[in-house]
């Protein structure tokens, strides 16, 4: 009995060690991660900012998710007493939410589409429905998609559109391709495969990238652009599983939102859109967003990128992700409020901290037009 | 005072202290309030969880039906799934195969470890140890799958390579094991086994359970006529605990068909032109993954029923297994009484 007792508290104890030791490990990466979040937060402490005290809620497109906690956390620093909370479900169901009076904003990122999917009410009618009132689309934070490899002995690497629509619809299969090698000169390239890495789920990055191929390169990469990858290669789950699949397997290639690539230490690619290959930085991307169409009108700021853009020095794969609001709350309250947040992430600090998380600072120009829209609302 | 315990005495028929009358029944003999209670409240759950299945049921088929009429392909047998759009084609063929290979591979492995683990603890490991092995082997089933998930991606996965390699190497003349360049740790086989040591835990509690049951009577009956340990296992334990491991084998082929996060985490999806292939070493996706993997982007009515269709599919499946456990346990019952 006694030795029974024994061998349970013995186990016990392994069991319990390995549980402590477990959270040892994670609490470095976790700690580091919050310090580094926590130094750019004090960075854009300065800004004035118009407090509230309430709750606003919001959910969508988790491709903006570190962007907006980033400005949550320091509004919430300014402002002791306004609670936000952000629910990073996706675009689709962020701007479900919203329709429906769920959520106060929606983060996506597509602008509200004004045609209607199988036959269903379009997102803008149902939402200027909802609203009473035109709903607009504000761009608010610009995610640069990187073209992220991993292959042995190679650190910088240059890719022009149809070599991109070559590699990710598997008409090139080794890295020392002639199409490669020609672009890439001074460069040794390996003879070894390219494994492509897509988005298992449907995605925003995908849409966005696949948009890049069809507009840059229509010859190489025939297929619609969509949420569903229709290239080649394997499928991973989310941005983080691309990102771990190219770290873990040489001649790994993919398309991921720059924080992750950053992250991982994965190799970026510049892109040769036609005028000299561009490196993505945080200035080649707003460059980009600089010379985008506003599609929209008036106050609805709704983007259209030229993906095939041959201004020089701008990165033209990226993705502006919008906040979805009611031109004119039915609760003035919430209006207030909701204008009060935008202002604090529209604000120039908040844009400038957030190219140390892997998003770009929208320009001056638009950030411009986007606290004007704001100033708008009601 | 004194009382006759047997017979009638004549204080019987005197009013008690609080005034009733002699010798009067509560009216209630067949049904107290507490009885009453009590069973109407079992009664109300019985009946609240036959609602619950019935009402999950029912919504899956009143989704999933219109989306089901609008498809041009063939739901059953088509691989293809393009759920949107103004010609849905759509089929659960690819999912149907990678949730049933996933789960058969991690049968073949957790059934036989699974019997082997309780026999070790119910019948050779010495009573201090058999007590804390088998309570760190539930532990186990404590184990979030999203963890095993990421055990599985992270560590476990490189040192499966070899074995992949090898497989393919050597047997990849046969479709089975036909090598598709992906990484070992994302393909089906990978992920029938850690979907092995998911389910390790409920097929050990069930088979330890039983085997502890074996009277022991027949295993000394064995002993005394000359069977070695193997023997008396082979010739007592095993039989009187069929039933149970099988019942206990087809709870968790119920977990690993429906189990979501882990498969999803390690398994590559197969881009849409990839061609047919019936190797364990592609990758692929189950019912349970895919749903899960898109269910942030249901945004038509068309597209979410497509979704709700292979969940109608799963939702049966598990069913069926569930079902064929019942049946089993219930001859066992019929056995011991």
């Amino acid at each position: 009995m006694k030795t029974t007792r024994l061998a349970q508290l013995a186990s016990l104890a392994v069991v319990g060690s390995m549980a402590l030791a477990a959270c040892g490990s994670d609490n470095t990466t976790g700690s580091t991660s919050a310090e580094g979040s926590s130094s750019s937060a004090s960075a854009s402490e300065s800004a004035a900012t118009e407090c509230f005290s309430g709750t606003l809620n919001a959910e969508g497109s988790s491709a903006q998710k570190n962007a907006i906690e980033e400005a949550i956390a320091s509004y919430g620093e300014a402002c002791k007493d306004a609670k936000l909370n952000y629910n990073p479900t996706g675009s689709g169901a962020g701007i479900k939410q919203f329709i429906a009076g769920q959520v106060d904003f929606a983060g996506s990122d597509s602008a509200l589409k004004t045609e209607g999917k199988d036959g269903a009410q379009s997102e803008a009618v149902a939402a200027e429905a909802f609203c009473g009132s035109p709903a607009w689309n504000l761009p608010m934070v610009t995610g640069p998609i990187a073209i992220a490899f991993n292959v042995k002995g190679v650190d910088k690497l240059t890719i022009t559109p149809a070599v991109a629509a070559d590699i990710f619809s598997g008409k090139i299969t080794t890295w020392n391709d002639a199409k490669i090698a020609e672009i890439n000169k001074g460069v040794t390239l390996p003879a070894t495969a390219i494994k492509v890495f897509f988005r298992s789920d449907e995605s925003g990055t995908t849409e966005n990238f696949t948009k890049y191929l069809k507009a840059a390169a229509p010859e190489g990469w025939t297929a619609d652009a969509s949420k569903k990858w229709t290239g080649a290669g394997e499928g991973k789950e989310k941005s983080a599983g691309v990102a771990e699949g190219v770290k873990s397997t040489d001649g790994g290639v993919t398309y991921v939102e720059w924080s992750y690539a950053k992250d991982n230490k994965l190799g970026i690619a510049s892109v040769d859109n036609g005028a000299g290959a561009v490196e993505l930085t945080g200035e080649s991307v707003g460059k980009a967003v600089a010379v985008a169409e506003q599609a929209g009108t008036g106050n609805d700021l709704a983007l259209k990128l030229d993906y095939a853009t041959k201004e020089a020095g701008a990165y033209p794969i990226i993705l502006v992700t919008y906040e979805i609001v009611c031109s004119k709350n039915k609760d003035a309250e919430k209006g207030k409020n909701i204008k009060a947040f935008l202002k604090h992430f529209a604000s120039t600090d908040v844009q400038k901290g957030l190219e140390e998380i892997g998003y770009a600072p929208l320009p001056k120009e638009v950030e411009d037009k986007v606290l004007t829209a704001i100033d708008a609302l009601s | 005072m004194s009382t006759s315990i047997t017979g009638h005495s004549a204080i019987d028929d005197l009013p008690d202290p609080e005034g009733h009358g002699p010798h009067e029944g509560d009216r209630a003999s067949t049904s107290r309030w507490g009885d009453r209670l009590f069973g109407g409240a079992a009664k109300a759950s019985g009946l609240f969880v036959v609602l619950l299945v019935t009402l999950v049921g029912l919504f899956l088929i009143v989704q999933a039906v219109p989306s089901l009429l609008n498809n041009e392909a063939n739901f059953l047998t088509s691989t293809e799934w393009v759920p949107s759009g103004a010609e849905p084609r759509f089929g659960i063929a690819a999912l149907l195969w990678a949730t049933v290979i996933t789960s058969v591979i991690a049968m073949l492995i957790a059934v036989p470890l699974g019997v082997a683990v309780a026999l070790f603890i119910t019948e050779y490991a010495p009573s201090w140890l058999s007590k804390p092995a088998a309570v760190i082997i539930d532990l186990l089933a404590a184990v979030p799958s999203i963890v095993f998930g990421f055990w599985g991606l992270t560590i476990a996965g490189q040192y499966f390579q070899p074995v992949q390699d090898f497989l393919a190497g050597t047997f990849g003349f046969i479709p089975f094991f036909k090598d598709s360049g992906f990484s070992a740790k994302s393909t089906l086989a990978f992920a029938g086994i850690i979907l092995a040591f998911m389910i390790l835990p409920i097929i050990t509690a069930i088979s330890r359970e039983v085997f502890n049951q074996v009277p022991t009577p027949h295993k000394e009956g064995a002993l005394a006529l000359g069977a070695t340990k193997w023997e008396m296992i082979r010739t007592a334990v095993l039989p009187f605990g069929k039933p149970g491991v099988i019942s206990g084998a087809m709870l968790g082929l119920g977990r690993a068909l429906g189990e979501t996060l882990a498969v999803m985490i390690l398994l590559s999806t197969l881009n849409p032109s990839a061609p047919w292939s019936f190797s364990i070493f592609n990758g692929g996706e189950t019912f349970a993954s895919k749903i899960a993997l898109n269910a942030g982007e249901f945004d038509s009515p068309q597209k979410t029923g497509a979704y709700i269709a292979a969940g109608l599919v799963l939702f049966i499946l598990t069913f069926i297994v569930n079902s064929i456990a019942r049946v089993v346990i219930n001859r066992r019952k019929a056995f011991s009484e």
